[in-house]
Formats: C-alpha cells, sequence, structure tokens
C-alpha cells in the first residue's frame, strides 16, 4: 500500500468520524427534545421573557427547518467552524485551544511513564526464574489485573491522601505549570495504563521466550539479557506500540476524571463542565478534537510499530497486529 | 468447544484464582438481592453523635459526616451498583447483538458500512463517548445507564460481527449446509451457540468495566447523587472529607476495585473455559 493512499485512508476515517459525530449529536438532541435556547439562556431554569427566546432563537438559527439546520451545521464542522459555547458566548475553537495544550502533557507524561513502568515490570518479571519466578510472574498478574480495573479517581484520591495529605510531597492541586503539581495527576493516569499494557508486554516476551528465534540466538551462544533487549523486547513491544494509540483514547478519557479531581484545567475539565450544562456546541467540538487526536496518535503509533517490527516487509504482518491486538483488548 | 469436553473439566479449567473471583461475585450478587442478610441496618440511619467514627469493631468501615455506617451502606449499594452495571452491559450486548449479527450474516454492503461506523464510534474512548450522550439527555441513573451501555457497543459489535464472520464461514456450519438442513437450524444449532458462549465470557468483562465507568459519571455527578449508597456517589461524597476521615473514600473505592478486578478475572477464565 502506497503512503498516499494510506494517508488518504486516515483522513477518511478522521472526515467519517466528525460526520458520524456530528450527525449522531444533531438528531439525538432533537429528538430528545431538549430546546438549545434553554442552553444559550443560562441553562436549566432559565427565566428568560418570550421576547428573549424569540431572539436568541433567531441569532442561532434555530428558527430555521431542521434540515437547513442539520446541513448548516455540517458545512461549519467540515469547514471547521465549531460555532460559540452556548453557556460562554465564546468560539468553541478559542475554549478548546486554551485548553488543549494542558491536557496534552498531561497525556503524553502519562503515556511515556506508563511505558516506562510497563517495561521495566515486564523485564524484571522475566528475570526470575524458578519457583520464585511463579511467586513473582502471579503477583504481577494480579497487580496487573487490579492497576488496569483501578477507577482513576479512587486511585487519584489515595494518591493524595498519601503522598499529599500524609506525607506533604506534592501537593494535591495543580495550578499552573509547576513541575511538582504534575506529578500526581500523571501517576494517577499512568498507572491503569501501565498494567495494560504490562499484560501485553509480558505475553509477547513469554511468547518471544519460546519462539525458534529465542532458540537460535541462544544456540549461537548468545547470553540471556542479549536474547532479551536485542530479539525478544522488539517483538514483545508491536502490540503494546500498536495499542498505545488505543491506551491514549482511554487517557484521554482518564483525563476527564483527573482534571475534576485535581482541579487542573484542561479539554475534560472544558468538556465535563459543557456536559453539566448541556452546552452542545462546545462538548462536540471536544468529542470532534478527541477524536481527531486519537487518529493522529494511532497513526503515528502505525509508523513507530513499522520502524521497530524485525520482520521483513511481508503481506500479512498487518493481518497479524489487528489480530493480536483484538485479542489483547478482550 | 467440543462436545467432549465435560463439566468438571469446565469447572477445573476455571482455577484457583477463577473459582476464587467466581465466590466473590456470587456473593456480591447474594449482597445486591438481599442486603440485610449481611447488613441488617438501615443504610439511611442517621446518629449525628457518632460521625466520623473511624474504623473499628462496631462501624467495620467507619462512620460518615451524618454517623450513617459506611459498611451498612457499602453493602446496601451493591444492588445498585452491580444492577447498573449489568443494565448498561444488556444493553450494549443487546445492541451489539442486533448490529453484529446484521453485519455478520447480512449482505457483504451492509456488512462493509455497519463496519465503518462500528469502527468510528470504536475510536471514541467510551467515557468520552458516555459524556456526549449525557450531554444529550441529560443528567440523572437512566440516562448515564443508557450511556455507557450505548458507549460499549461499538466494542461488543466489532468482536460479535468477526466471531458471527468466522463462525458463518467455518467447515462445520458449511457441512451442515451441504446436508441440507434449514437455514435456521444451522444458526440455531451451529452459530448461536459457538457465537454466544464467547460473548458470556466478554460481557461479564464488561459488567466490571461498565461498573467502573458508570460509577466515575456518578463521581463527577452526573448520575446517582450523594444521598444515594451508589459506590461512585459514595466516593464523591466522602472526597470533601479526604483528610479527616479516609475510610469514606476508601471503602466505596475499593469495593469497586475488587468487584471489576473479579470479574476481569472471571471474565477471561471464562473466555479460556470457552476456547477449551
Amino acid at each position: 500500500m502506497s503512503i498516499f493512499r494510506w494517508a488518504a485512508g486516515r483522513l477518511g476515517a478522521a472526515a467519517l468520524v466528525a460526520w458520524v459525530v456530528t450527525t449522531v449529536v444533531f438528531f439525538a438532541l432533537r429528538a430528545a427534545g431538549g430546546d438549545p435556547t434553554e442552553a444559550i439562556l443560562g441553562g436549566p431554569g432559565s427565566q428568560a421573557g418570550e421576547d428573549a427566546v424569540a431572539q436568541a432563537r433567531s441569532d442561532y438559527g434555530l428558527d430555521r427547518p431542521l434540515i437547513v439546520q442539520y446541513l448548516v451545521q455540517m458545512r461549519r464542522i467540515l469547514t471547521f467552524q465549531l460555532g460559540d459555547s452556548y453557556a460562554r458566548k465564546q468560539p468553541v475553537a478559542e475554549l478548546i485551544g486554551a485548553q488543549l495544550g494542558s491536557t496534552m502533557l498531561l497525556a503524553v507524561c502519562a503515556l511515556a511513564l506508563a511505558w516506562v513502568i510497563a517495561l521495566s515490570v515486564a523485564t524484571l518479571a522475566t528475570r526470575a526464574q524458578g519457583v520464585l519466578g511463579r511467586v513473582v510472574s502471579g503477583l504481577v498478574q494480579a497487580g496487573e489485573v487490579t492497576a488496569t480495573v483501578m477507577p482513576h479517581f479512587w486511585l487519584g484520591a489515595v494518591l493524595i491522601l498519601v503522598f499529599s495529605s500524609t506525607l506533604g510531597w506534592f501537593p494535591a492541586t495543580s495550578v499552573g505549570a509547576s513541575p511538582a503539581g504534575l506529578v500526581l495527576p500523571v501517576v494517577t493516569l499512568a498507572i491503569p495504563t501501565a498494567g495494560f499494557l504490562g499484560q501485553v508486554m509480558r505475553d509477547g516476551l513469554d511468547e518471544a521466550a519460546a519462539s525458534p528465534f529465542a532458540t537460535t540466538a541462544r544456540a549461537r551462544g548468545a547470553s540471556e539479557s542479549r536474547i532479551l533487549w536485542r530479539h525478544s523486547l522488539r517483538h514483545a513491544a508491536l502490540p503494546a506500540i500498536s495499542l498505545s494509540g488505543w491506551s491514549f483514547g482511554s487517557l484521554l478519557s482518564g483525563a476527564v476524571v483527573v482534571e475534576s479531581l485535581f482541579g487542573r484545567p484542561g479539554l475534560g475539565r472544558l468538556l465535563l463542565d459543557a456536559t453539566s450544562t448541556r452546552d452542545v456546541p462546545v462538548v462536540v467540538g471536544s468529542v470532534l478534537v478527541v477524536a481527531l487526536t486519537y487518529t493522529v496518535v494511532t497513526t503515528m503509533a502505525d509508523g513507530v510499530e513499522r520502524l521497530v517490527d524485525p520482520r521483513p516487509r511481508g503481506a500479512d504482518r498487518a493481518t497479524d497486529r489487528t489480530l493480536r491486538a483484538e485479542a489483547a483488548i478482550v | 468447544m467440543t462436545a467432549t469436553t465435560t463439566r468438571p473439566a469446565r469447572l477445573r479449567a476455571l482455577g484457583v484464582t477463577g473459582a476464587f473471583a467466581l465466590v466473590f461475585i456470587l456473593l456480591m450478587v447474594v449482597a445486591a438481592v438481599w442486603p440485610t442478610l449481611f447488613a441488617p441496618g438501615d443504610p439511611d440511619a442517621i446518629d449525628p453523635r457518632a460521625a466520623f467514627t473511624a474504623p473499628g469493631l462496631a462501624h467495620w468501615f467507619g462512620t460518615d459526616e451524618s454517623g450513617r455506617d459506611v459498611f451498612t451502606r457499602v453493602v446496601h449499594g451493591t444492588r445498585q451498583s452491580l444492577g447498573i452495571g449489568a443494565a448498561a452491559t444488556a444493553i450494549g450486548v443487546g445492541l451489539a447483538l442486533v448490529i453484529g449479527l446484521l453485519a455478520g450474516l447480512g449482505p457483504r454492503r451492509l456488512d462493509a458500512a455497519l463496519s465503518r461506523v462500528i469502527e468510528v464510534l470504536f475510536a471514541l474512548p467510551s467515557l468520552v463517548l458516555a459524556l456526549l450522550l449525557v450531554a444529550v439527555m441529560g443528567k440523572g441513573v437512566t440516562p448515564t445507564l443508557i450511556a455507557v451501555g450505548l458507549a460499549t457497543a461499538p466494542g461488543y459489535a466489532r468482536i460479535l460481527r468477526s466471531q458471527v464472520r468466522s463462525v458463518a464461514g467455518s467447515a462445520y456450519v458449511e457441512a451442515a449446509r451441504l446436508e441440507g438442513q434449514p437455514a435456521l437450524l444451522v444458526f440455531g444449532r451451529h452459530v448461536a451457540p459457538n457465537t454466544l458462549w464467547p460473548l458470556v465470557a466478554i460481557a461479564t468483562l464488561g459488567v466490571g468495566q461498565a461498573i467502573v465507568w458508570v460509577s466515575a459519571l456518578s463521581f463527577l455527578g452526573l448520575g446517582a447523587l450523594p444521598p444515594s449508597p451508589e459506590w461512585g456517589a459514595m466516593v464523591n461524597g466522602g472526597r470533601v472529607y479526604l483528610v479527616r476521615a479516609w475510610w469514606l473514600t476508601l471503602a466505596p473505592g475499593l469495593a469497586i476495585t475488587l468487584t471489576a478486578a473479579a470479574l476481569t478475572v472471571l471474565g477471561r477464565r471464562l473466555g479460556r473455559v470457552a476456547a477449551a
């Protein structure tokens, strides 16, 4: 597949995401009977008079036929015009632009930390042999499952309790750009992801240790650590790399909770506030940005995977990879 | 799954960990159906003099700001948390069944169209998708439950579709067709059981995940609200007193984590049993 077709496919996927999200939200909103005028005029329980309601309806084009409203909305989204926030009366793009950096910093740091934890645990766990090996493997497995399912809001609260309230090492709120304030939110986000990536990596390492290329290397007289670092790890890292794109999506989900818990500004906070006030343009804009980010990150993960993959460029690699990814999510 | 696998062999495939997880989940189900068996008290009984009592013999998990017993509340919250998780999963799996079967057995064009939409929705993180739906439907227990159900549907549909495809294209289905068995019989005898058994495993895992997401929405103040003993709402209510009374946050959060972990272990073991 040429690089252009691949890029075109990715772009097409992003456009499809935009179309599906806009359509679902637009029609679901009207089906649910929610009147956007209410949100424009100060949210549920607004006391606005009839004149103000009529004025707002014509200002936001809500008095036009439904299909016209839909097409207008569609054209806006496809030309990156996200409209104005109902509640804050500011352009959605501006609001999101102001918050995006903080969330990306959080998510990228968390993904990096998750990789460091997962790699260290997986490589150390394979070092232990015999009875000790079985004990270590059991403990690591239990730890990984628990870490993966642990809710961010609870893990974060426990970390605040231990490292902020009791030990006083790190602040519990992270206003501003102080690196110390970033520590607890990043750790909270990273631990569940590390559990997930660790499971995938350890499965890969076990598989690699039993594979013919490991036997061949051993027969050549390569040391165990050389086999691990030169051969097995590259093999084991592949599914973890391709799943990092998917993990990044769950990190953005987690950011909603973590930003609320640590009082940190960001896209997640914006999305949450807009959800509670039913500020639809902001919600749709944030969801589109998240979807776009996900597409960009999975594309990057794809590229990295091509670089790391030690196998010759063959046709069946893609299917093999998808199958592995699928198996890991299940 | 072969016909020769016997019941005891299946139980053994659960393993010690799987058996522990199963017992834990069964206890949780009993607590959901009959909470007074474990905690006879009233979860809403107020006792201001006993407010903020630390965990001890009288109050296993301590008491909250109005002196309500946290253990009693966690036990009584099981019904809501487990029930909401199961209901959300039922919605997700139900919708996925329709979509997955249509895509898996329907004409090629329909499959292509549905697959694209499934892929797109799968690309959106579930909690973000759930927030989008809550923004549309409004706050409350029922909207969050439906939102989590709908948000998890693309994942299930994706797995179901490929499962249906592989079963429908397998040699034994072809053999049954060549024998001249009617299509409905082939579906009922071969396609349905071989598709649904793996689904049981995945849905078990899914209930654990749904409990975490629903409680996250309650924690964010979009689902069940604090007087209710729903676990996420309890963590939300306790977070104000984190330093003064850590047990208010710790106990319900531990219940969520342990339940989700047990369901994950059980789901994986069931998956292995299904494959055996």
